[in-house]
Protein backbone atom coordinates (compact mmCIF):
# COMPACT_ATOMS: atom_id res chain seq x y z
CA UNK A 1 0.00 0.00 0.00
CA UNK A 2 1.85 3.06 -1.24
CA UNK A 3 -0.35 6.10 -1.29
CA UNK A 4 1.14 9.43 -0.49
CA UNK A 5 -2.11 11.06 0.67
CA UNK A 6 -2.14 8.74 3.69
CA UNK A 7 0.59 9.13 6.30
CA UNK A 8 2.36 5.92 7.41
CA UNK A 9 0.16 5.70 10.51
CA UNK A 10 -2.98 6.33 8.38
CA UNK A 11 -1.85 3.63 5.95
CA UNK A 12 -1.43 1.22 8.84
CA UNK A 13 -4.94 2.04 10.10
CA UNK A 14 -6.31 1.72 6.57
CA UNK A 15 -4.80 -1.74 6.09
CA UNK A 16 -5.98 -2.85 9.52
CA UNK A 17 -9.56 -1.61 8.99
CA UNK A 18 -10.14 -2.47 5.35
CA UNK A 19 -7.87 -5.50 5.09
CA UNK A 20 -6.55 -4.14 1.79
CA UNK A 21 -2.79 -4.23 1.22
CA UNK A 22 -2.58 -4.66 -2.57
CA UNK A 23 -4.77 -3.89 -5.57
CA UNK A 24 -4.50 -4.62 -9.27
CA UNK A 25 -5.13 -1.69 -11.56
CA UNK A 26 -5.94 -2.13 -15.25
CA UNK A 27 -3.58 -0.24 -17.54
CA UNK A 28 -5.20 2.49 -19.65
CA UNK A 29 -7.17 0.97 -22.50
CA UNK A 30 -7.70 -2.39 -20.80
CA UNK A 31 -11.42 -2.82 -20.36
CA UNK A 32 -13.76 -4.93 -18.27
CA UNK A 33 -14.64 -6.74 -21.49
CA UNK A 34 -10.96 -7.57 -22.02
CA UNK A 35 -10.62 -8.90 -18.47
CA UNK A 36 -13.73 -11.04 -18.74
CA UNK A 37 -12.73 -12.23 -22.21
CA UNK A 38 -9.41 -13.48 -20.84
CA UNK A 39 -11.20 -15.25 -17.99
CA UNK A 40 -13.78 -16.75 -20.33
CA UNK A 41 -11.30 -18.11 -22.87
CA UNK A 42 -9.26 -19.77 -20.13
CA UNK A 43 -12.39 -21.29 -18.62
CA UNK A 44 -13.70 -22.54 -21.98
CA UNK A 45 -10.33 -24.19 -22.62
CA UNK A 46 -10.41 -25.95 -19.24
CA UNK A 47 -13.96 -27.18 -19.83
CA UNK A 48 -13.28 -28.16 -23.41
CA UNK A 49 -16.14 -25.97 -24.58
CA UNK A 50 -16.08 -24.01 -27.79
CA UNK A 51 -17.53 -20.51 -28.05
CA UNK A 52 -20.23 -21.81 -30.37
CA UNK A 53 -21.36 -24.28 -27.66
CA UNK A 54 -22.46 -21.39 -25.43
CA UNK A 55 -25.94 -20.09 -26.14
CA UNK A 56 -26.28 -17.41 -23.47
CA UNK A 57 -23.85 -14.81 -22.12
CA UNK A 58 -24.67 -12.27 -19.43
CA UNK A 59 -22.20 -9.53 -18.51
CA UNK A 60 -22.50 -7.85 -15.12
CA UNK A 61 -20.64 -4.57 -14.93
CA UNK A 62 -20.92 -0.87 -14.16
CA UNK A 63 -17.86 0.00 -16.22
CA UNK A 64 -18.85 -1.30 -19.65
CA UNK A 65 -16.58 -1.06 -22.67
CA UNK A 66 -19.04 1.45 -24.19
CA UNK A 67 -22.16 3.29 -23.09
CA UNK A 68 -23.65 1.27 -25.96
CA UNK A 69 -23.70 -1.38 -27.35
CA UNK A 70 -23.81 -3.87 -24.48
CA UNK A 71 -20.44 -5.42 -23.70
CA UNK A 72 -21.99 -8.91 -23.67
CA UNK A 73 -22.81 -8.58 -27.35
CA UNK A 74 -19.26 -7.51 -28.16
CA UNK A 75 -18.08 -10.59 -26.27
CA UNK A 76 -20.53 -12.81 -28.17
CA UNK A 77 -18.50 -11.90 -31.21
CA UNK A 78 -15.08 -12.12 -29.56
CA UNK A 79 -15.84 -15.53 -28.06
CA UNK A 80 -17.07 -16.97 -31.36
CA UNK A 81 -20.59 -17.60 -30.10
CA UNK A 82 -23.36 -18.27 -32.61
CA UNK A 83 -25.49 -15.36 -33.81
CA UNK A 84 -28.52 -17.24 -32.47
CA UNK A 85 -27.16 -16.91 -28.92
CA UNK A 86 -28.51 -14.43 -26.36
CA UNK A 87 -26.24 -11.72 -24.98
CA UNK A 88 -27.14 -8.98 -22.52
CA UNK A 89 -25.69 -6.75 -19.82
CA UNK A 90 -26.80 -6.23 -16.25
CA UNK A 91 -25.94 -2.85 -14.69
CA UNK A 92 -25.13 -3.83 -11.13
CA UNK A 93 -22.01 -3.74 -8.97
CA UNK A 94 -21.49 -5.28 -5.55
CA UNK A 95 -24.69 -7.39 -5.68
CA UNK A 96 -24.15 -8.15 -9.35
CA UNK A 97 -22.73 -11.65 -9.18
CA UNK A 98 -25.63 -12.95 -7.09
CA UNK A 99 -28.16 -11.13 -9.28
CA UNK A 100 -26.39 -12.41 -12.38
CA UNK A 101 -26.59 -15.99 -11.12
CA UNK A 102 -30.28 -15.48 -10.40
CA UNK A 103 -31.08 -14.11 -13.86
CA UNK A 104 -28.99 -16.64 -15.75
CA UNK A 105 -30.35 -19.61 -13.83
CA UNK A 106 -33.94 -18.35 -14.23
CA UNK A 107 -33.39 -18.14 -17.99
CA UNK A 108 -31.79 -21.57 -18.09
CA UNK A 109 -34.31 -23.41 -15.99
CA UNK A 110 -36.75 -23.65 -18.88
CA UNK A 111 -34.21 -25.74 -20.71
CA UNK A 112 -33.98 -23.15 -23.48
CA UNK A 113 -30.26 -22.65 -22.82
CA UNK A 114 -27.87 -25.54 -22.31
CA UNK A 115 -24.56 -23.79 -21.72
CA UNK A 116 -24.13 -20.25 -20.45
CA UNK A 117 -21.46 -17.83 -19.34
CA UNK A 118 -21.86 -15.31 -16.54
CA UNK A 119 -19.20 -12.63 -16.84
CA UNK A 120 -18.78 -10.24 -13.94
CA UNK A 121 -16.25 -7.49 -13.33
CA UNK A 122 -15.33 -3.85 -13.27
CA UNK A 123 -12.51 -1.45 -13.94
CA UNK A 124 -13.60 0.57 -10.90
CA UNK A 125 -10.30 2.43 -10.70
CA UNK A 126 -11.31 4.38 -13.81
CA UNK A 127 -13.92 6.23 -11.72
CA UNK A 128 -11.90 6.99 -8.60
CA UNK A 129 -9.95 10.21 -8.05
CA UNK A 130 -6.38 9.77 -6.83
CA UNK A 131 -6.95 12.73 -4.53
CA UNK A 132 -9.90 11.01 -2.84
CA UNK A 133 -8.34 9.04 0.00
CA UNK A 134 -11.73 7.60 0.98
CA UNK A 135 -12.18 5.70 -2.31
CA UNK A 136 -8.98 5.57 -4.37
CA UNK A 137 -7.14 2.98 -2.27
CA UNK A 138 -10.19 0.72 -1.90
CA UNK A 139 -10.82 -0.56 -5.40
CA UNK A 140 -9.06 -3.02 -7.65
CA UNK A 141 -9.91 -4.14 -11.18
CA UNK A 142 -10.92 -7.66 -12.14
CA UNK A 143 -12.99 -9.68 -14.59
CA UNK A 144 -14.41 -13.16 -14.06
CA UNK A 145 -16.22 -15.86 -15.98
CA UNK A 146 -18.54 -18.54 -14.60
CA UNK A 147 -19.79 -21.36 -16.80
CA UNK A 148 -23.17 -22.97 -16.15
CA UNK A 149 -24.61 -26.10 -17.75
CA UNK A 150 -28.31 -26.97 -17.73
CA UNK A 151 -29.40 -29.64 -15.27
CA UNK A 152 -33.13 -30.06 -14.75
CA UNK A 153 -32.72 -31.25 -11.17
CA UNK A 154 -30.32 -28.57 -10.00
CA UNK A 155 -31.48 -25.85 -7.59
CA UNK A 156 -30.08 -22.54 -6.43
CA UNK A 157 -31.96 -20.55 -3.78
CA UNK A 158 -31.90 -16.75 -3.74
CA UNK A 159 -32.89 -13.83 -1.58
CA UNK A 160 -32.80 -10.56 -3.57
CA UNK A 161 -33.53 -6.98 -2.50
CA UNK A 162 -33.41 -3.38 -3.69
CA UNK A 163 -33.64 0.05 -2.08
CA UNK A 164 -33.36 2.99 -4.46
CA UNK A 165 -33.71 5.48 -1.62
CA UNK A 166 -30.01 4.80 -1.02
CA UNK A 167 -29.04 5.77 -4.58
CA UNK A 168 -26.62 8.45 -3.41
CA UNK A 169 -24.68 6.21 -1.03
CA UNK A 170 -22.52 5.15 -3.97
CA UNK A 171 -22.92 6.94 -7.28
CA UNK A 172 -21.31 8.82 -10.13
CA UNK A 173 -23.31 12.07 -10.41
CA UNK A 174 -22.69 13.12 -14.03
CA UNK A 175 -22.57 11.36 -17.36
CA UNK A 176 -26.03 9.84 -17.52
CA UNK A 177 -29.16 11.41 -18.93
CA UNK A 178 -30.15 12.82 -15.52
CA UNK A 179 -27.08 15.08 -15.57
CA UNK A 180 -25.05 14.91 -18.78
CA UNK A 181 -21.42 15.95 -18.84
CA UNK A 182 -21.18 19.74 -18.85
CA UNK A 183 -18.76 22.50 -17.96
CA UNK A 184 -19.11 21.80 -14.23
CA UNK A 185 -18.52 18.04 -14.42
CA UNK A 186 -14.76 17.94 -14.07
CA UNK A 187 -14.39 20.82 -11.60
CA UNK A 188 -12.92 19.25 -8.49
CA UNK A 189 -14.56 19.89 -5.14
CA UNK A 190 -12.91 19.64 -1.74
CA UNK A 191 -15.16 17.94 0.79
CA UNK A 192 -14.90 17.33 4.53
CA UNK A 193 -11.71 15.52 5.50
CA UNK A 194 -9.78 16.89 2.54
CA UNK A 195 -11.50 14.53 0.09
CA UNK A 196 -11.29 15.81 -3.51
CA UNK A 197 -13.72 14.64 -6.21
CA UNK A 198 -15.36 15.81 -9.40
CA UNK A 199 -18.74 14.75 -10.70
CA UNK A 200 -17.51 12.00 -12.96
CA UNK A 201 -15.79 10.32 -10.00
CA UNK A 202 -17.28 7.76 -7.65
CA UNK A 203 -18.98 9.42 -4.67
CA UNK A 204 -19.09 7.09 -1.67
CA UNK A 205 -20.67 7.70 1.74
CA UNK A 206 -18.60 5.24 3.75
CA UNK A 207 -20.61 5.25 6.97
CA UNK A 208 -23.97 4.95 5.18
CA UNK A 209 -22.72 1.99 3.14
CA UNK A 210 -21.24 0.43 6.28
CA UNK A 211 -24.52 0.77 8.22
CA UNK A 212 -26.53 -0.58 5.28
CA UNK A 213 -24.25 -3.58 4.79
CA UNK A 214 -24.08 -4.70 8.42
CA UNK A 215 -27.85 -4.28 8.70
CA UNK A 216 -29.06 -5.90 5.47
CA UNK A 217 -26.49 -8.56 4.57
CA UNK A 218 -26.99 -10.60 7.77
CA UNK A 219 -30.78 -10.32 7.40
CA UNK A 220 -30.64 -11.50 3.79
CA UNK A 221 -28.36 -14.41 4.62
CA UNK A 222 -30.45 -15.43 7.61
CA UNK A 223 -33.65 -15.18 5.54
CA UNK A 224 -32.15 -17.50 2.96
CA UNK A 225 -30.94 -19.96 5.58
CA UNK A 226 -34.37 -19.98 7.24
CA UNK A 227 -36.13 -20.44 3.88
CA UNK A 228 -33.95 -23.40 2.93
CA UNK A 229 -33.67 -24.83 6.46
CA UNK A 230 -29.87 -24.47 6.37
CA UNK A 231 -27.65 -23.95 9.38
CA UNK A 232 -24.14 -22.44 9.43
CA UNK A 233 -22.78 -25.91 10.23
CA UNK A 234 -24.05 -27.20 6.88
CA UNK A 235 -22.41 -24.42 4.85
CA UNK A 236 -18.84 -25.00 3.74
CA UNK A 237 -18.12 -21.40 2.79
CA UNK A 238 -19.81 -18.05 3.29
CA UNK A 239 -18.43 -15.84 0.52
CA UNK A 240 -19.14 -12.18 1.20
CA UNK A 241 -18.67 -9.34 -1.23
CA UNK A 242 -15.16 -8.09 -0.49
CA UNK A 243 -15.74 -4.45 0.39
CA UNK A 244 -14.07 -3.90 3.73
CA UNK A 245 -12.76 -6.43 6.23
CA UNK A 246 -14.17 -4.68 9.29
CA UNK A 247 -17.60 -4.62 7.61
CA UNK A 248 -17.42 -8.27 6.59
CA UNK A 249 -16.17 -9.35 9.99
CA UNK A 250 -19.09 -7.51 11.61
CA UNK A 251 -21.46 -9.42 9.29
CA UNK A 252 -19.70 -12.71 10.06
CA UNK A 253 -19.92 -12.16 13.81
CA UNK A 254 -23.60 -11.21 13.66
CA UNK A 255 -24.30 -14.49 11.86
CA UNK A 256 -21.99 -16.45 14.17
CA UNK A 257 -20.10 -18.03 11.27
CA UNK A 258 -16.65 -19.33 12.21
CA UNK A 259 -13.72 -17.43 10.68
CA UNK A 260 -12.42 -20.46 8.78
CA UNK A 261 -15.63 -20.56 6.71
CA UNK A 262 -15.36 -16.92 5.61
CA UNK A 263 -12.35 -16.39 3.33
CA UNK A 264 -11.01 -13.03 2.15
CA UNK A 265 -9.24 -11.72 -0.94
CA UNK A 266 -9.29 -8.07 0.18
CA UNK A 267 -5.62 -8.21 1.15
CA UNK A 268 -4.42 -9.02 -2.35
CA UNK A 269 -7.09 -7.53 -4.61
CA UNK A 270 -9.09 -4.81 -2.79
CA UNK A 271 -12.76 -4.28 -3.61
CA UNK A 272 -13.31 -5.73 -7.09
CA UNK A 273 -17.05 -4.99 -7.27
CA UNK A 274 -19.10 -7.79 -8.88
CA UNK A 275 -15.94 -9.84 -9.43
CA UNK A 276 -15.19 -10.16 -5.73
CA UNK A 277 -17.31 -13.23 -4.99
CA UNK A 278 -16.09 -15.44 -7.87
CA UNK A 279 -12.54 -14.12 -7.39
CA UNK A 280 -12.63 -15.19 -3.75
CA UNK A 281 -13.92 -18.64 -4.69
CA UNK A 282 -11.11 -19.14 -7.22
CA UNK A 283 -8.35 -17.63 -5.11
CA UNK A 284 -9.19 -18.78 -1.60
CA UNK A 285 -11.16 -22.01 -1.99
CA UNK A 286 -9.14 -24.04 -4.47
CA UNK A 287 -9.02 -27.07 -2.22
CA UNK A 288 -12.77 -27.55 -2.80
CA UNK A 289 -12.41 -28.31 -6.49
CA UNK A 290 -12.92 -32.05 -6.30
CA UNK A 291 -15.30 -31.91 -3.37
CA UNK A 292 -19.01 -31.38 -3.02
CA UNK A 293 -19.30 -27.89 -1.57
CA UNK A 294 -22.22 -25.91 -0.18
CA UNK A 295 -21.68 -22.20 -0.85
CA UNK A 296 -23.54 -19.28 0.66
CA UNK A 297 -22.84 -16.13 -1.35
CA UNK A 298 -23.83 -12.57 -0.45
CA UNK A 299 -23.32 -9.35 -2.39
CA UNK A 300 -24.40 -5.89 -1.14
CA UNK A 301 -23.78 -2.31 -2.14
CA UNK A 302 -24.38 0.15 -4.93
CA UNK A 303 -28.04 0.80 -5.69
CA UNK A 304 -28.66 0.03 -2.95
CA UNK A 305 -28.94 -3.58 -3.99
CA UNK A 306 -28.25 -6.77 -2.13
CA UNK A 307 -28.75 -10.48 -2.51
CA UNK A 308 -27.70 -13.88 -1.29
CA UNK A 309 -27.54 -17.28 -2.95
CA UNK A 310 -27.20 -20.82 -1.67
CA UNK A 311 -25.86 -23.47 -4.04
CA UNK A 312 -23.94 -26.71 -4.04
CA UNK A 313 -21.19 -27.61 -6.47
CA UNK A 314 -19.80 -31.03 -7.27
CA UNK A 315 -16.34 -31.13 -8.84
CA UNK A 316 -16.22 -27.43 -9.73
CA UNK A 317 -13.50 -26.39 -12.18
CA UNK A 318 -11.42 -23.47 -10.92
CA UNK A 319 -8.75 -22.26 -13.39
CA UNK A 320 -5.83 -20.27 -12.06
CA UNK A 321 -6.17 -16.50 -11.94
CA UNK A 322 -4.52 -14.78 -14.86
CA UNK A 323 -2.84 -11.40 -14.60
CA UNK A 324 -2.95 -9.53 -17.91
CA UNK B 1 -24.81 -1.51 29.08
CA UNK B 2 -21.29 -1.14 30.40
CA UNK B 3 -20.31 1.80 32.57
CA UNK B 4 -18.62 4.72 30.84
CA UNK B 5 -15.28 3.56 32.22
CA UNK B 6 -15.55 0.01 30.87
CA UNK B 7 -17.08 1.22 27.59
CA UNK B 8 -14.12 3.58 27.12
CA UNK B 9 -11.61 0.84 27.96
CA UNK B 10 -13.14 -1.57 25.44
CA UNK B 11 -13.46 1.03 22.71
CA UNK B 12 -9.87 2.21 23.13
CA UNK B 13 -8.70 -1.35 22.44
CA UNK B 14 -10.60 -1.26 19.13
CA UNK B 15 -9.48 2.24 18.18
CA UNK B 16 -5.89 1.30 18.94
CA UNK B 17 -4.15 4.24 17.23
CA UNK B 18 -4.24 6.89 19.96
CA UNK B 19 -1.32 7.52 22.32
CA UNK B 20 -2.04 6.39 25.89
CA UNK B 21 -4.00 8.94 27.92
CA UNK B 22 -4.74 11.11 24.87
CA UNK B 23 -8.33 9.89 24.44
CA UNK B 24 -10.48 10.11 27.54
CA UNK B 25 -14.26 10.19 28.00
CA UNK B 26 -14.43 13.97 27.65
CA UNK B 27 -11.76 14.43 24.98
CA UNK B 28 -13.05 16.02 21.77
CA UNK B 29 -11.78 13.17 19.62
CA UNK B 30 -12.13 14.91 16.26
CA UNK B 31 -9.53 17.41 17.38
CA UNK B 32 -6.92 14.73 17.94
CA UNK B 33 -4.33 14.56 15.13
CA UNK B 34 -4.74 10.77 14.91
CA UNK B 35 -8.50 10.99 14.27
CA UNK B 36 -9.56 9.59 10.88
CA UNK B 37 -12.78 8.63 9.07
CA UNK B 38 -11.72 5.00 9.61
CA UNK B 39 -12.40 5.51 13.31
CA UNK B 40 -16.05 6.24 12.50
CA UNK B 41 -16.36 2.78 10.95
CA UNK B 42 -14.54 1.17 13.86
CA UNK B 43 -16.98 2.78 16.31
CA UNK B 44 -20.00 1.70 14.26
CA UNK B 45 -18.70 -1.89 14.11
CA UNK B 46 -17.88 -1.90 17.83
CA UNK B 47 -21.35 -0.71 18.88
CA UNK B 48 -22.91 -3.30 16.58
CA UNK B 49 -20.89 -6.31 17.66
CA UNK B 50 -20.35 -5.49 21.33
CA UNK B 51 -23.79 -4.13 22.19
CA UNK B 52 -26.02 -4.98 19.23
CA UNK B 53 -26.79 -1.26 18.87
CA UNK B 54 -26.84 0.51 15.51
CA UNK B 55 -25.08 3.85 15.39
CA UNK B 56 -24.97 5.81 12.13
CA UNK B 57 -22.53 8.30 10.69
CA UNK B 58 -25.10 10.99 11.36
CA UNK B 59 -25.35 9.89 15.03
CA UNK B 60 -21.62 10.21 15.33
CA UNK B 61 -21.63 13.68 13.80
CA UNK B 62 -23.80 14.67 16.79
CA UNK B 63 -21.23 13.29 19.27
CA UNK B 64 -17.99 15.03 20.19
CA UNK B 65 -16.76 12.86 23.07
CA UNK B 66 -16.87 9.23 24.14
CA UNK B 67 -19.20 10.34 26.93
CA UNK B 68 -21.62 11.67 24.28
CA UNK B 69 -21.40 8.33 22.49
CA UNK B 70 -21.97 6.36 25.68
CA UNK B 71 -25.01 8.51 26.49
CA UNK B 72 -26.35 7.86 22.98
CA UNK B 73 -26.00 4.12 23.46
CA UNK B 74 -27.82 4.32 26.79
CA UNK B 75 -30.83 5.83 25.00
CA UNK B 76 -30.75 3.03 22.42
CA UNK B 77 -30.76 0.06 24.78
Amino acid sequence: MEYELLSPSEQQLFVKTTGIRYRHVARPGLTTGDLCYAAATELLKKLNWRGEDVDLVIMVSQSPDYFLPATAIILQDRLGMKKSSVALDINLGCSGYVYGLSVISAMMQTGAFKKALLLAGDVSTAATNKKDKSTYPLFGDAGTATALEYNRDYEIAFDLNSDGSGQRAIYIPHGGIRHPIDSTTFKEQTLEGGIIRHHRNLWLDGSEVFNFSVREAPTSIQTLMNFTGTTPDEVDYLILHQANKLMDETIRKKLKFPAEKVPYTLHDFGNTSSASIPLTIVHACRERQALTTKWLLSGFGVGLSWGSALLTTHNVVLPEIQYI
Amino acid sequence: MDSLEIFTEKLLVELDSFPPESLKPDTHYRQLPEWSSMHVLIIIAFCETEYGITVTGEDLRGCSTLRDLHNLLLTRQ
